[in-house]
């Protein structure tokens, strides 16, 4: 029997006066690697975000690694949405890595060799390790992805979430990006959840995927959630589902 | 030539503007990265009503800028999380502002020294116990902002991952304002209401574009502020001119090198 990484229990939640999750039960477990697919504003950065403790939900009960969610939970690491960062922003590749070391604690960070070689190995692990001293705004899409993900891993967590890691990014770099997070994931034996609008990079790396759409959510293997009658069903209207050249598209889903 | 070291006035004006420099340069910083230049321009207009205030009820400026300015510094740092309409208000509010310091001052009906003194500043003129206020507000401010340091850095750049790793990142907002209140209060002795952004964004600015680690960036802009101070404050001395222009004229200068360094380059 497979231990839980994180498990949602009647889980609902009502942001002003909008209800966006409703009754999402869910379990996870460790080492399972998650896509999260759904259209905009089904709810899929919030269910991260109530991972994370930034919000409460409504009812429901949320476990993560058998204890209650909570706000700067070392076993969480996460990157969120990425914004295209500034190209005058004033910072290098390690410092943002660095963030995740020890941004939250209190007064400033004296040079120390062990600190330099913590960010180095984190930076090594995602090949960025030859862009350590640039400024991050000279840094492309995928790469700067590459540092927020270095960055979340820093406190060794045992969970990763990442928002949206490949939108903005080209199929070839796309790919990259879904292997380094796939090697991770193994070498480190970590829970994986990542949110995206394109399950076909992602297809051969997945165990599972979380569907969200219309307050509701379905978790299952690809071939079982990614279907016709399963996403009209959780639509509420009718959806339609093409698989072809080993890809899977989805019809009607936004409107 | 430089036996006008020897002059009090001159000794208290290089003080002063040795703390100010340093606190300038360090809330300047976090300013610019944190996107809140125009936070800080109106932090000087708020300023200019209290400082002109204060002189109307016969209170030394200084207390009149710390004042108002800090009660506004709270004010947008609770404002500041509807980021969308935030420039907006805050435009509204510091022509309010401005507004009430041209009625205090009409009130006042004194000299229109001290208008001018508010608005570009009398570094030369700057008395003892001043400076002792500006000594001991910048050092207690760059105490905090050290120890603030990391924090703040983090949810500047990151404000997502800061909270989600337990940074308080609304309240750091708040306090961060209130320490640019501060800077902005003591900073007007210097350079005056106007010619705020002089101190307060043109040296960070320059050493940000030159050096790109946070620490290197915070400590160049500390150098380049105290440098324009001191051979403004001097070369104002030989020539009898006003020291703020040429602090801002140094300032400007080194900003220009380096940004048409970059096109040449």
């Amino acid at each position: 029997m497979q231990r839980s990484a994180i498990e949602l229990q009647k889980i609902s939640l009502t942001l002003g006066n909008r209800l966006v999750l409703d009754d999402i039960n869910l379990n996870i477990y460790e080492g399972e690697f998650i896509a999260i697919l759904g259209p905009n504003g089904a709810g899929k950065s919030t269910l991260l975000k109530l991972l994370l403790g930034l919000y409460k939900p409504t009812s429901g009960k949320i476990e993560i690694l058998g204890k209650q969610a909570k706000k700067g939970n070392n076993e969480i690491g996460y990157a969120p949405q990425h914004r295209t960062l500034e190209a005058d922003l004033a910072l290098r590749a390690r410092d943002v890595v660095g963030f995740g070391l020890d941004g939250n604690k209190w007064g400033i960070s004296l040079p120390n060799s062990s600190r330099t070689k913590t960010i180095n190995t984190a930076l090594k692990e995602v090949d960025m390790l030859h862009l350590a001293d640039m400024s991050v705004g000279k840094l492309s899409g995928g790469e700067q992805q590459r540092l927020l993900i270095a960055q979340a891993l820093l406190t060794n967590p045992k969970i990763l979430l990442l928002d949206e890691p490949l939108s903005s990014l080209d199929i070839t770099h796309a790919q990259t990006i879904v292997q380094l997070v796939t090697n991770i994931a193994k070498n480190r034996n970590i829970t994986v959840l990542l949110v995206t609008h394109d399950i076909n990079p992602l297809l051969s790396s997945v165990d599972r995927v979380l569907y969200m759409a219309n307050t509701h959510s379905a978790i299952g293997k690809p071939k079982d959630v990614i279907t016709t009658k399963a996403l009209s069903k959780l639509y509420g209207s009718p959806v339609e589902v093409i698989n072809t050249n080993g890809r899977i598209f989805v019809i009607g889903e936004e409107n | 030539m430089f036996e006008i070291l020897q002059y009090s006035f001159i000794q208290n004006a290089f003080i002063a503007s040795f703390f100010v420099a340093i606190i300038a340069a360090v809330v300047g910083y976090f300013l610019l990265v944190r996107g809140l230049t125009f936070a800080g321009h109106a932090l000087s207009h708020v300023g200019f009503a209290g400082a002109a205030g204060a002189v109307l009820l016969g209170v030394d400026p200084i207390f009149g800028l710390l004042a108002f300015t800090i009660i506004s510094g709270i004010g947008i740092g609770m404002l500041a999380r509807v980021l969308k309409e935030r420039d907006v208000t805050i435009g509204i509010f510091l022509t309010l502002a401005l507004a009430f310091g041209i009625l205090f001052l009409f009130l006042y009906q004194g000299y229109a020294e001290q208008a001018y003194s508010i608005l570009f500043g009398t570094i030369l003129g700057i008395s003892t116990f001043n400076v002792f206020v500006t000594a001991i507000f910048s050092s207690i401010s760059l105490l905090i902002l050290l120890f603030l340091f990391r924090p703040l850095l983090f949810s500047s750049f990151d404000p997502e991952v800061a909270q989600a790793r337990g940074v308080p990142v609304k309240l750091l907002g708040v306090v961060f304002l209130i320490f640019v209140a501060i800077t902005v209060s003591i900073s007007v002795q210097v350079v005056g209401v106007l010619l705020i952004f002089t101190l307060l964004v043109g040296p960070a600015a320059t050493a940000m574009r030159v050096v790109k680690n946070p620490y290197l960036t915070i400590g160049l802009a500390i150098c380049l502020g105290i440098a324009y101070s001191w051979i403004g404050i001097f070369i104002a001395a030989q020539t009898n001119l006003p020291v703020s222009f040429f602090i801002a004229s140094l300032s400007f200068g080194a900003y220009l090198v380096v940004r048409l360094k970059e096109v040449i380059s």
